[in-house]
């Protein structure tokens, strides 16, 4: 079995260097088609950040190099979460390059997002690499639980919360 | 993303000694004697722990002015929790959603194709 077919599904998360952090998953379906669902808002809008009360306020995209895309979340209790940046590079269906900067920021800089499709045998391979303007910056996201090492320091604390309930039922 | 206010929280938790004495204090309040007992370091370098513990707001200082007990405080500890649990799945439910409307388009194509026949 063709490793790609037995990865549908799985999320993997790397770091292909200093600065950088990839995410990586597998798609069952041709890479115009996870391509468009990457990029159009009327596809976005169905699966980009959507769950619970969580909705687009804003998702436009303005598909060329220089254009600009801006996505805005509303929730329930009307809090919003925005971002947006500028595309740098588009090869329809392999690979788009754009900056990305959150509103409320939770890392200095800009970040570059590098998002390529792969296909074989019908089935796709997406990753967005994301580069940070540091090591630092990089390592600062990386404390999110998005690696292994954090991983523990995460098992660790889950040890620390259950045995929270014993004593403050206050 | 993150709320800003978990970067303290996230950066304290970063420190093995620091997640021990933490997992100390869920088992109840302690003082900084107490607290130095189990570790091979100085009772200063404890302090200097506890201080980023405190800034984060992860513990908090019992009434008894002599002894002045640490303990946990849940709050911040619960939020950073659910925080690191729902990264992950935040882009698991994203790409899960997205293999949803993958499989619809392609019955959509599908189907176009076999009308057109």
């Amino acid at each position: 079995m063709n490793s790609q077919v037995k990865d549908v599904g799985k999320l993997q998360i790397s770091t292909p260097s200093d600065r950088e952090l990839a995410m990586t998953r597998v798609f069952d379906a041709p890479r115009s088609m996870v391509f468009d669902a990457w990029t159009k808002p009327e596809l976005l809008k169905r699966w980009l950040g959507v769950f619970g009360s969580w909705t687009f306020a804003v998702c436009e995209v303005d598909l060329r190099v220089g254009g600009k895309y801006r996505f805005v979340w509303r929730g329930k209790d009307g809090n919003e979460m925005g971002m947006g940046g500028v595309y740098r590079e588009i090869v329809r269906p392999e690979r788009t390059v754009s900056t990305e900067k959150f509103d409320d920021p939770w890392y200095e800089g800009d970040a570059i997002d590098t998002t390529t499709f792969a296909e074989r045998g019908g089935k796709t391979t997406m990753t967005t690499t994301v580069l940070y303007e540091s090591k630092e910056i990089r390592d600062a996201v990386l404390k999110s639980p998005m690696e292994s090492g954090v991983a523990k320091s995460y098992d660790k604390l889950a040890e620390v919360l259950a045995a929270i309930p014993a004593r403050s039922g206050k | 993303m993150a709320p800003r206010h978990l970067d303290a929280t996230f950066a304290a938790l970063a420190d093995p000694t620091r997640r021990a004495i933490l997992a100390r204090l869920a088992t109840g309040e302690a003082s900084v004697t107490e607290l130095a007992a189990p570790f091979k370091i100085s009772q200063p370098a404890i302090s200097k722990h506890l201080k980023v513990l405190e800034r984060a707001g992860l513990i908090s200082r019992g009434r008894d002015a002599q002894r002045r007990p640490r303990r946990l405080e849940a709050k911040p500890l619960a939020e950073a929790t659910e925080w690191l649990e729902r990264y992950r799945e935040y882009w698991e439910g994203n790409y899960q959603r997205l293999d949803a409307l993958l499989e619809e388009l392609k019955t959509k194509k599908t189907k176009r194709t076999s009308t057109r026949r």
